[in-house]
C-alpha cells in the first residue's frame, strides 16, 4: 500500500518536471523561462522526495527526505529571485509581448 | 514495480538532457544560468529515485549536499551578473 | 539568549539528519552545534520569545495548507500556458505596496509570491515589492494588489508580527 502511494507521488513529480522542461524549451524570453521552470521543477522534486518519505516511513532515510523538502524549497526560491534580479541588471530587455515595466524607474 | 521505477528514472535523466540543450543553445548568458539552476534541482530527483531502487540512505545525503552547493553556485553567478565584486 | 536558541535548533536538525542516538554521535552533534551557534548567532532573529507562543504555530499550519493549495494552482496555470499552442502570455513588471514591517515577514512574503500562479518577485525597495507577472490582468494598482498578495499578507502578519 505505501509502495503504491509513493509510486503515485513520484509519477506526479516526474510529470511536473516534464512540464517545467517543456516550458524551458518553448517560452520566448529568459524571465518567462524562469517563471515556468522554477515553479514546476521545484514542486516536482518536492513531490518525488515526498514519495521517498512514504516509501521508507519513519527511518533514517525518511527523515532525510523530510529535511530535504524545506531546504530545496527555500534555496530554489531564493536562487530564482537572485537570478531574475541579476538578469535585469545584466541588461536583458523584457520580451516583445511585455506591456508594463515599473522597475525601470527604480533602478536608475 | 522496479521496471516502472526504471522508466521514471530514464525519463528524469532525459529531462536533464533537455536542460543541457538549453545550456548549450541559450542565446544569452542568463539563459545558460537558468539551465544550470534547473539542472541542479533535477539531479536531486534522480538521487531520490536511485535511493529507492538501491534501498540505501546515503544517496539522499548526496542529494542534500548537491542542493546546497548548487544554491551557492547560482548565487555566485547571479552576483557576477549584477556586475559587482564578490565582497560587496 | 539567541545563541542558546540557535544551538537547540541546530542540534534538533543534526538529530533529524543522522537519526542515530548513540553516545559518540550525540557528542559530535553537540560540538558541531556549538561551533555553528558561535559563528552564526549574531545573524539570528532578535526576538526569540516569539518562538514560544503556540498561536503562531497554529496560524502557521493554517497558512501551510493555503500555501500548498496556491502552489498546486500555480503549477496547473503554468501547465496551461506552456501546453497551449498559442501561448497566452502578457508579461511585465508591476509595483506592489506592502504593509509588513519586519525583514523576516517581507522575506516570507517574497518567497510565497514566487511560488504562486504566474508571479515572481524581482526586488524589494523599502515598502515596495517589484513583481514579474506572466499574465497582467489589469494595470490599476487598486485592482492587482489584492490579486497578488491578498491571500498571504494577513496570515503572515499573524504569524510573525
Amino acid at each position: 500500500m505505501s509502495n503504491m502511494i509513493s509510486l503515485i507521488f513520484i509519477t506526479i513529480g516526474v510529470l511536473f518536471n516534464l512540464l517545467g522542461c517543456i516550458g524551458i524549451v518553448r517560452l520566448p524570453d529568459t524571465y518567462n523561462r524562469l517563471q515556468a521552470a522554477t515553479k514546476a521543477v521545484t514542486l516536482g522534486c518536492c513531490s518525488i522526495l515526498l514519495g521517498v518519505l512514504f516509501h521508507f516511513g519513519i527511518s533514517d532515510a525518511g527523515t532525510k527526505a523530510l529535511v530535504a523538502i524545506p531546504i530545496l524549497f527555500f534555496t530554489s526560491t531564493v536562487a530564482a529571485h537572485a537570478l531574475i534580479r541579476g538578469t535585469y541588471h545584466f541588461g536583458i530587455k523584457l520580451g516583445d509581448k511585455s506591456v508594463k515595466d515599473d522597475y525601470k524607474d527604480a533602478v536608475k | 514495480m522496479s521496471g516502472y521505477l526504471n522508466i521514471l528514472l530514464y525519463v528524469q535523466i532525459a529531462l536533464s538532457g533537455i536542460c543541457l540543450y538549453r545550456i548549450i543553445r541559450g542565446p544569452t548568458i542568463p539563459d545558460r544560468m537558468v539551465g544550470v539552476d534547473i539542472f541542479g534541482i533535477l539531479v536531486v530527483g534522480i538521487c531520490a529515485i536511485i535511493s529507492i531502487q538501491t534501498e540505501r540512505s546515503f544517496i539522499l545525503d548526496i542529494g542534500i549536499a548537491w542542493i546546497i552547493l548548487s544554491f551557492l553556485g547560482t548565487l555566485t553567478l547571479a552576483k557576477y551578473l549584477t556586475g559587482k565584486k564578490l565582497n560587496e | 539568549m539567541k545563541y542558546i536558541t540557535l544551538f537547540i535548533l541546530s542540534f534538533i536538525f543534526w538529530l533529524l539528519l543522522t537519526f542515530d542516538f548513540s553516545v559518540s554521535n550525540l557528542i559530535v552533534g553537540v560540538v558541531a552545534s556549538i561551533i555553528t551557534a558561535l559563528f552564526f548567532g549574531k545573524f539570528f532573529i532578535t526576538n526569540v520569545y516569539k518562538l514560544l507562543q503556540p498561536r503562531r504555530y497554529f496560524w502557521f499550519i493554517v497558512y501551510l495548507f493555503i500555501f500548498i493549495w496556491e502552489c498546486l494552482k500555480a503549477n496547473l496555470d503554468v501547465a496551461y500556458r506552456v501546453l497551449h499552442p498559442a501561448m497566452p502570455i502578457r508579461p511585465g513588471i508591476v509595483k506592489v505596496k506592502t504593509t509588513l514591517k519586519s525583514d523576516m515577514a517581507k522575506m516570507l512574503l517574497a518567497n510565497s509570491i514566487t511560488m504562486t500562479p504566474g508571479t515572481i518577485s524581482v526586488d524589494i525597495i523599502d515598502d515596495y515589492l517589484y513583481i514579474h507577472w506572466i499574465y497582467i490582468r489589469s494595470e490599476d494598482p487598486e485592482v492587482y494588489t489584492p490579486i497578488i498578495i491578498g491571500a498571504f499578507e494577513k496570515y503572515i502578519k499573524r504569524i510573525i508580527e
